[in-house]
């Protein structure tokens, strides 16, 4: 059975769970951080398979992933420059230890 | 030999996703988030997404992956290592039941393919989509006010009192 459309999919999936398990599992912030890029990544791969796959002429998909990728960066410095200043105030990076909404 | 390519992506995408949440080294992490950016671009590659492939390998491998080597360097924890929380069961169940229940909605779904061939080069036809009449100018132009955002407020958030 050649490569096709579902097994894009599942790789997806699949990538998409062990960053989901990272992100609920870890407690460094910036591991975290890591793995909700792996979680990013994994919905663009199934983006792109549907663009490729379902609607090659149109490209949607890869615009989307376009716009998915900037989302991300943008995320990406915003988050590493909260855990950041964090770390100044506390000393750490454990969300375990983050209790400053807790009251 | 597609397939063959796409097989060696996926084992080596999916050992590096694992090794990025198994490792204990935090720096060593980092690196295998690098290998899995770019086996990101490779699984793009076989997808005949050849402007997304550089656009991975330049924003993911170039710029993210190099602020997130620079905050594990400002974060003092890389010798304290990258121990699991007190969620680990519970993460592993949740995960696992998402896995499961994606793979079953994929595999019982009969997905409408097109039958045509992929575009040859995605370039000209992504740059027609994003600024043509009709696409996608808007959201363009909202993006460029969201990294804008996104920039001032890295420098608030980071700058000393």
């Amino acid at each position: 059975m050649s490569v096709g459309l579902e097994h894009y999919l599942i790789l997806s999936a699949i990538l998409f769970s062990i960053g989901l398990y990272g992100v609920l599992a870890k407690s460094n912030a910036v591991v975290i951080l890591m793995c909700i890029e792996i979680m990013l990544n994994a919905v663009n791969i199934a983006l792109v398979a549907f663009s490729r796959y379902v609607v090659p002429l149109l490209l949607t998909g890869q615009i989307f992933a376009i716009f998915v990728i900037v989302v991300a960066a943008a995320e990406a410095a915003v988050g590493i420059a909260i855990i950041i200043a964090i770390y100044r105030n506390r000393q750490s990076v454990d969300v375990d230890k983050f209790d400053l909404m807790k009251w | 030999m597609f397939d063959i390519v796409f097989w060696i992506l996926a084992a080596v995408t999916i050992g590096a996703a694992l090794a990025v949440v198994i490792l204990r080294d935090v720096f060593r992490a980092a690196l295998c988030l690098v290998l899995f950016f770019l086996t990101i671009a490779g699984i793009y590659i076989t997808l005949y997404a050849d402007f997304l492939a550089v656009v991975q390998i330049l924003i993911y491998v170039g710029a993210v992956s190099i602020l997130i080597i620079v905050g594990i360097m400002l974060t003092h924890d890389v010798w304290r290592g990258n121990p699991s929380g007190e969620l680990r069961i519970p993460a592993l169940v949740v995960s696992l039941l998402l896995l499961g229940t994606l793979v079953y909605t994929v595999i019982s779904t009969q997905w409408s393919m097109s039958g045509e061939p992929p575009q040859g080069k995605t370039v000209e036809a992504i740059g027609e989509k994003l600024f043509g009449g009709g696409g996608f100018l808007l959201p363009v132009e909202i993006t460029a006010v969201l990294l804008l955002a996104a920039v001032l407020g890295a420098i608030v958030l980071i700058r000393e009192k």
